[in-house]
């Protein structure tokens, strides 16, 4: 707890090494899904921060679409660079997380993720309506370039890829560190009790209201990375309520004990869906139903809860054997 | 000696319920002072207002010699003036060393300081000196939840003094303890906060224990202060005897002094 660089860190680090090393060998159709996977973890690390804190949006898509659309409205004024186009989508998500906080960060439970989705379908209706934000045809993202670098057509895929990677490594260290904060502490301190955190001196709700910026600062890249992915933003794709929806559902499989799960969670997500989709197309959103049950009844920690799990056998097993560790 | 706190005119109305008439009051450095009287008759009350979680209908608060009125209880908090709860207000999924680690790292902390690492070697020493001083060091690593109902409240004081209070205010530290166990959790508490050099306040329903620890007592009733006097004086108080007391009991000082 100590160290900035622990167990989460190398194992974060060692996940971006080995996909650098996979853009090699990965063919384009297995690259997409890793992006995409890429773009919802970071979302899902937004809501992770949020879930700690005892809060669940329904609505992040709002926050999601705004990046995404950021870029599209910056290529239409000829901003072009992946940096720039990151900073912008992420700044504007997080603006407008930094707005909307100040109404948020005074409801809880129901109200908090409901009032998320108020705002999500208000962005939904107006991109749906106005013809120069593309109306529901949506708007097509060019290719762009990397740091001034414009790579060949063969070449734009990996190097994006590796620029996404980059990125949610970025945003998972980032994330990591700051959960390990005195701030990134509060998550729990505020789930738990409120009260105490005022009385130690601390407004609950100003560290509602910055883990809310970070959530929103986190999809937005989400979104900016999803663009570029996809090509195309469209208020469907995008903002819609089922697309917050899918960001729930992957908080849920990943769990929230670990920043670097969410990752896995969202790529197990996009293969469920993928392959669910492909070979049951008539029953696909059954199956995911039917998965988001099984993991609700018998891993309700997510994912994650699995090697938590195999951690205690193991030390139980220790001890039975009389051969007790002595404890992290 | 330095007037602590200071309390001029202080009203309370809920509605048409009067919480708190005509209190006048004030806290020298380093005195002891219990707060008595039935339930509804308005120390919480008046704790609640002190420290910034209600406001008052009317009437002044100064701490220190500055107003504390209209602030919000982490400002109050800031200032040097906290309190502690009758049902303990911790984190309950926590162990006792996170618990008291979040404390330390809020109150040593802020601006930009709040995304530094809060777990750091000193912070977890300062942390352990002070789970000794309350004798709750061997509940380290115990979550809040599963701790003994004794060990919560000292828990709960001990998080209440991270900032090295001047004034604490605690709000029925004995209650739902053993009568075996109270006097040496009182010890525990008054040892501690006399290292700390914190003017303590404390609401208390058991007389021998006010009668054992405390310089002067503020009898409410109905909202008011019907007695403001050193304990022994108090104790023999007609008022104090008539609504908060009652006439059966007999002082401590006048038997030979029982726990004295």
């Amino acid at each position: 707890m100590t160290r900035l660089f622990d167990k989460t860190f190398w194992g974060l680090t060692i996940g971006l090494v080995a996909l650098f090393a996979l853009n090699f060998l990965l063919e384009e159709w297995m690259r997409s899904i890793g992006l995409q996977s890429l773009s919802r973890g970071c979302v899902a690390i937004g809501l992770l921060v949020l879930w700690r804190t005892g809060l669940v949006s329904f609505g992040h898509a709002l926050f999601f679409g705004f990046g995404a659309y950021t870029v599209a409205m910056l290529q239409i004024i000829g901003v072009n660079d992946i940096i720039l186009l990151l900073i912008g989508g992420c700044a504007t998500a997080g603006l407008l997380a930094l707005v909307l906080g100040f109404l948020l960060r005074q409801y809880r439970a129901i109200f908090f993720a409901l009032l998320n989705m108020a705002f999500s379908m208000i962005l939904y209706g107006v991109l749906a309506k106005v013809e120069a934000l593309g109306s529901t045809d949506g708007i097509g993202i060019n290719q762009v370039s990397f740091f001034g670098f414009v790579p060949s057509d063969d070449s734009y895929r990996p190097t994006l890829f590796i620029f996404a990677v980059i990125f949610a490594y970025i945003a998972a260290v980032g994330s990591h560190w700051y959960l390990k904060s005195t701030l990134g502490l509060m998550t729990m301190a505020v789930r738990e009790n409120e009260i105490r955190v005022e009385y130690l001196g601390y407004s609950a709700e100003k560290a509602i209201h910055i883990k809310y910026v970070l959530s929103g600062v986190l999809a937005g890249m989400g979104g900016v990375i999803m663009a570029l992915t996809i090509g195309h933003v469209d208020p469907d794709s995008m903002v819609y309520w089922t697309v917050s929806g899918d960001f729930v559902f992957i908080t849920i499989l990943a769990g929230t004990g670990n920043v670097g799960a969410t990752f896995i969670g969202a790529l197990v997500y996009e293969l469920l869906r993928t392959y669910a989709f492909e070979f049951a197309p008539e029953i696909w959103q059954l199956i995911l139903g039917g998965s988001l049950l099984l993991i609700i009844m018998f891993l309700p920690d997510g994912l994650w809860s699995i090697r938590s799990e195999w951690r205690n056998r193991r030390a139980l097993a220790a001890a039975k054997s009389g051969d007790a560790p002595a404890g992290e | 000696m330095a007037h602590v706190l200071e309390v001029y005119d202080l009203e309370k109305n809920f509605g048409g319920v009067v919480a708190a008439h005509n209190i006048n009051v004030t806290v020298d450095e380093g005195e002891t002072i219990g707060i008595i009287g039935a339930n509804g008759a308005g120390k919480t009350t008046f704790v609640n207002m002190v420290t910034g979680y209600l406001p008052p209908s009317g009437g002044r608060i100064e701490f220190l010699g500055k107003s504390v009125v209209g602030l919000h209880p982490r400002d109050v908090t800031k200032r040097g003036l906290c309190r502690s709860f009758q049902v303990p207000q911790v984190f309950l999924s926590e162990s006792i060393f996170d618990n008291m680690l979040v404390a330390y790292g809020i109150a040593e902390r802020s601006g930009l300081g709040l995304f530094t690492p809060i777990h750091t070697d000193e912070r977890a020493a300062r942390v352990d000196a002070h789970l000794k001083r309350y004798q709750i060091e061997d509940y380290r690593d115990v979550a809040a939840s599963a701790l003994p109902q004794g060990v919560r409240k000292l828990l709960d004081i001990a998080m209440a003094t991270v900032r090295n209070p001047k004034l604490i205010m605690l709000d029925e530290p004995t209650s739902g303890i053993s009568v075996e166990e109270k006097f040496g959790l009182m010890d525990i508490i008054m040892e501690a906060l006399r290292q700390e050099d914190t003017t303590v306040m404390f609401i208390e329903h058991d007389m021998e224990i006010v009668e054992r620890f405390v310089d002067r007592v503020w009898a409410f009733y109905q909202g008011e202060i019907i007695c403001d006097a050193p304990t022994a004086e108090a104790m023999v108080d007609e008022k104090v005897r008539e609504f908060v007391i009652g006439q059966e009991y007999h002082p401590a000082h006048l038997e030979g002094g029982a726990h004295a």
